[in-house]
This record gives C-alpha cells, sequence and structure tokens, in this order.
C-alpha cells in the first residue's frame, strides 16, 4: 500500500488547517464580532456573584473598605506623621490608594486564572481566547463604578470640594484598565505555560502594594535615599495612576505632568505588547 | 477499498494525527521511602492518538466506535481544533463544531439568561438569539421555570436546556459525542429527530456513541478507534460486527 498524501487531497480540495492562528489583524475582528460575548459574561457574572452573599455586591466595595480602615489604623498608629504627606487628609489619601490599588491586584490576580480557569470552556468551545481576559477587565471595570461613587463619597465626607477636576479621573482609569488588561493578558499566557505562577503573584502584588505607596507618600519616605531609588518608585505605572487621581480629586497632592505619560504610555505599550504576546500562543491554550 | 459510488468533495482531513497529554500527577507505584527532594512528580505522556488519518466527505455520516478510553472524544476534539495535535494535521472546509455548551453556563443564573450566554458562546449574535429564544425555550419543555437559577432545575431539565441550547446554531460540519441520550423518553425521541434534522442540514457529521443501535440506524460509515490507532474503516455492518466479535 502506498502512503496516501493527505495534506495534498486537502490542499485540492481547499481545505483549511484546523484551529490555526488567524493573523493578528483578522483575529481582533473576530474579537470585534463576539464583543457581546465578552460583555454578557462579565455583566452575568456579576450577577452570578450577586446571587451568592447575603451582601452581594456591597461587598465590591465594602471589602476595600475594610482593608483601607485596617491598613488606615494600623499604619497610621505605627508609622511615624512624617512619613505622610504635607497638608492632606491622611483617611482619603489612604481610602484613594487602596481603592485605585484594588482595581490593578484584582485585574493582575484574577487576570492570571482567565485561562487556567475556565479550562472547561476553553476545551469544549471555540472563540478567540483573549475574549476570557477581556471579559475578566470589562467585570472590574463594571465593579469600579460603585467604588469610584462610595470613594467620592468618602472624599467629600473629609470635606474635599467637588471640582471639574474630578471628571478627568474617568480617562485616567479607562487608561489605567488598558494598562490592567495588558497585565492580565500577559499573566494569563505565563500562567498557561507555568501553572506556579499563581502562587507568586500574590508576592508580586504585595511588593506592588508597598512600592506604590498606598499609605505613605513616596516622596517622603523616600526623601533620604539616593535619587534613582525615588525615580524607580515614580516611574511605577500603578503609582502614577494612584497619585493622578489623588491629584485630581484631594488637595495638597501635586501630580508631575510626565505622570500622565507615563500613565498613557505604560497603558498603550503593555496592552499592544499584551495582546500581541497572548495572542502568538492562542493555538496553545486548553492544549494541556 | 474499492468505491463503486461518487465520491462527495472532501470536508475534513486527518493526516497522520498524533496527541498527546501531558500530566503532572504521579503515576507511579507509591514507593516505600519518602524523599521530599526527589523528583516524584515525573511528566507522564499519554500518547491518546497514534497517527490516525482519514478522509471525511460531504453527505457522510460517520459513526466513530470504540472501547472506553481508545481515542475517540481526543480525536472529536482535535477534529474541531480544541487541542493541538502534537504531530500531523487536521483540515476542514469550515470549522468543525463540536455538540455541546455546558461549560459556558453559570448555574447561580436564570435559564433564561443562560440562553443567552450559552448562544452568544456558540457564536450567535444577539439578535440571532432573540429571535430563536422562543424556540430554545418552547423546545426544552421548561416553560415557567425558565426564570429560576439553573441549578434548582431537576437533572433532565438542565439537560434539556443545555440540548436546546446547543442544537440551536446550524453547523456545516457537526460532531456529536453521546449526546444522543438526554432525558425521558419523550425528549430522547424529540432530541433524536432534531440531530436528524441537523444531520440532513450538515455536510458531514460524525457520531461518537456506545449504542452500536444508533451508529447502525444513522451513519453510512463507521471508524473504529482502538488504543489510539485506527483499526478499521469502512461499512457499518461490517466495523460493528468485527468490533462486536473483538469484546
Amino acid at each position: 500500500m502506498t502512503p496516501t498524501d493527505y495534506e495534498a487531497i486537502a490542499r485540492d480540495a481547499g481545505l483549511e488547517r484546523v484551529g490555526a492562528r488567524p493573523p493578528l489583524g483578522q483575529y481582533l475582528a473576530e474579537m470585534w464580532r463576539r464583543r457581546a460575548f465578552a460583555t454578557s459574561l462579565a455583566k452575568f457574572r456579576i450577577q452570578a456573584q450577586m446571587s451568592e452573599n447575603r451582601l452581594g455586591l456591597a461587598w465590591v466595595v465594602l471589602n476595600p473598605l475594610l482593608m483601607a480602615a485596617l491598613y488606615g489604623t494600623i499604619f497610621g498608629i505605627i508609622l511615624p506623621r512624617e512619613t505622610r504627606p504635607d497638608g492632606v487628609n491622611f483617611v482619603p489619601f489612604v481610602i484613594v490608594g487602596v481603592f485605585i490599588f484594588q482595581f490593578f491586584s484584582k485585574s493582575f490576580a484574577d487576570g492570571a486564572k482567565s485561562i487556567t480557569g475556565n479550562a472547561s470552556l476553553v476545551r469544549s468551545l471555540n472563540f478567540p481566547r483573549m475574549l476570557l481576559p477581556l471579559a475578566l477587565i470589562i467585570q472590574q471595570l463594571i465593579e469600579l463604578i460603585p467604588m469610584l461613587l462610595v470613594m467620592g463619597i468618602i472624599v467629600l465626607g473629609f470635606g474635599e470640594p467637588l471640582t471639574w477636576w474630578w471628571l478627568l479621573v474617568i480617562p485616567t482609569m479607562l487608561l489605567m484598565a488598558m494598562f490592567n488588561l495588558g497585565i492580565a493578558l500577559l499573566a494569563a499566557r505565563l500562567t498557561v505555560h507555568i501553572r506556579d505562577l499563581t502562587q507568586v503573584i500574590p508576592l508580586i502584588t504585595r511588593l506592588f502594594f508597598y512600592a506604590s505607596g498606598i499609605f505613605y507618600s513616596l516622596e517622603e519616605v523616600l526623601s533620604d535615599q539616593p535619587e534613582w531609588m525615588l525615580w524607580v518608585a515614580q516611574v511605577n505605572p500603578v503609582h502614577d495612576y494612584i497619585t493622578i487621581v489623588r491629584d485630581l480629586i484631594l488637595g495638597g497632592i501635586n501630580a508631575p505632568g510626565w505622570m500622565w505619560f507615563v500613565a498613557s504610555g505604560a497603558a498603550v505599550v503593555t496592552l499592544a505588547v499584551g495582546i500581541v504576546f497572548f495572542w502568538r500562543a492562542e493555538e496553545r491554550y486548553g492544549h494541556d | 477499498m474499492a468505491m463503486t459510488e461518487p465520491l462527495g468533495a472532501p470536508t475534513v482531513v486527518v493526516d497522520d494525527l498524533h496527541i498527546k497529554y501531558k500530566t503532572f500527577t504521579s503515576g507511579k507505584k507509591a514507593s516505600q521511602k519518602r524523599a521530599l527532594l526527589t523528583r516524584q512528580r515525573g511528566i507522564r505522556v499519554v500518547h491518546a492518538l497514534k497517527g490516525v488519518s482519514f478522509v471525511a466527505r460531504e453527505g457522510e455520516s460517520i459513526g466513530v466506535i470504540g472501547h472506553n478510553g481508545s481515542g475517540k472524544s481526543t480525536l472529536m476534539r482535535a477534529i474541531s481544533g480544541l487541542i493541538a495535535p502534537a504531530q500531523g494535521q487536521v483540515f476542514a472546509s469550515s470549522r468543525p463544531a463540536l455538540l455541546g455548551v455546558n461549560a459556558a453556563l453559570i448555574p447561580t443564573l436564570s435559564g433564561e439568561k443562560n440562553v443567552i450566554l450559552g448562544g452568544l458562546a456558540l457564536g450567535l449574535t444577539p439578535q440571532e438569539i432573540q429571535k430563536k429564544y422562543p424556540e430554545i425555550v418552547d423546545f426544552a419543555d421548561l416553560d415557567e421555570f425558565i426564570d429560576l437559577p439553573m441549578k434548582s432545575y431537576s437533572s433532565g431539565m438542565s439537560s434539556r436546556l443545555r440540548f436546546s441550547i446547543a442544537v440551536s446554531r446550524d453547523h456545516q460540519i457537526l460532531l456529536v459525542d453521546e449526546a444522543l441520550a438526554v432525558g425521558d423518553k419523550g425528549f430522547r425521541q424529540k432530541s433524536e429527530a432534531r440531530i436528524r434534522a441537523m444531520r440532513e442540514q450538515a455536510g458531514t457529521v460524525f457520531l461518537v456513541s456506545h449504542s452500536m443501535k444508533s451508529i447502525l440506524d444513522t451513519c453510512n460509515r463507521v471508524i473504529w478507534i482502538d488504543h489510539g490507532n485506527l483499526k478499521m474503516d469502512g461499512d457499518p455492518e461490517e466495523v460493528v460486527k468485527a468490533y462486536q466479535a473483538s469484546k
């Protein structure tokens, strides 16, 4: 029996290889066509989450609130006063830091699990896998709305005035969402290759938590250290998103103009790198 | 193989397909010594398919049979492109679709929302879902229960709903993995009729089943997979007879 050239049969019949990764443009177009899947998945997951707890969606706000209370109390007592920024209301300062940081940390942690945690979905249905991390970021964005409202109310309650600058929080958060999506895409693919990464993520998150100046002013704490340390700390985009929001809604905080460049640049670059990095392994998801 | 009938155009070509699963779980016998530092969890490779090749053509209904663990379901998943081959490749005229939607559904949500979510997961547009919604709910016989969370459904009810969502989209190349027997007798007949209709509409159908009766009833070609190898391929009566003799 002579071996049959199956590839030639397929070629002659004009068949295409199944599961082949489409070119990036086509892939993104397909994602756009299937966008309703991502948005519905996000919406329905929030609803499912709400029906599971007695307090439902309130936990989205309660969780960072309790965390802010805890950290605020502990570090308000332990840390010397001179670590706090001058002329700033300490409580709103911590609240803004913890709430905005929560957006990053949840996107990072859940993003890393967005493929491995949905293994059965990935193994049984065809769709651009990028929809899963995307759905997650949409979910985080929806949950961010009540968080921002509560944050605003608290800040007002501490006597900060309501100004037009507050509106700029929205584009800042959209930039941060782009950054978070990029991070989620990177983490999602890396976790597929190396499962153990999920063990390290809380550690990295913690590192970012301390490095982003949530309950102290980096400028004050690092004032006695060599200059490069402050520089490294300030280039961290997570710190910049937080500082920009603080600048917009709190008195006494000043985000230098270059932070807007870092915030926008980090958003665009991280997202672009994340998309390409994630897309290149499209054929591998669900394989193991 | 002597073929006297005219052949349809090829729709699926499977070319020397190898599938391997890697697992981290230790498949070794437990040793007496418990050394924490030695690498006990070696990667174990399961060679699920070992070089399967065939051509499926327009108008064929292909039954896939084999013992448990022979690689039938793996073959289906590989044809639909859900697992990447270790070696070899699969070609198709359009993306083959595995019939099933379970994984996309969220049990704490109502049946109604799950119909929407399941439809979107299958690739329907929101408009198409809206149009098909009454048909899906009607087919599942759920009536007033459609507003209740899916986790409150009986197993029959939820399998009926899953089936109705899964068959709401038509496919050119359809893969059915033992989905025929769902629900009670009445629904089984209804679902079998629906699958028959889908089969007539689809160009090529693969059916994995342990029921030789449903294979003989519906297929015009049978492939027998044995330990990851293609053991026999041809006329249903002949292949089923040989398969049953092998048991």
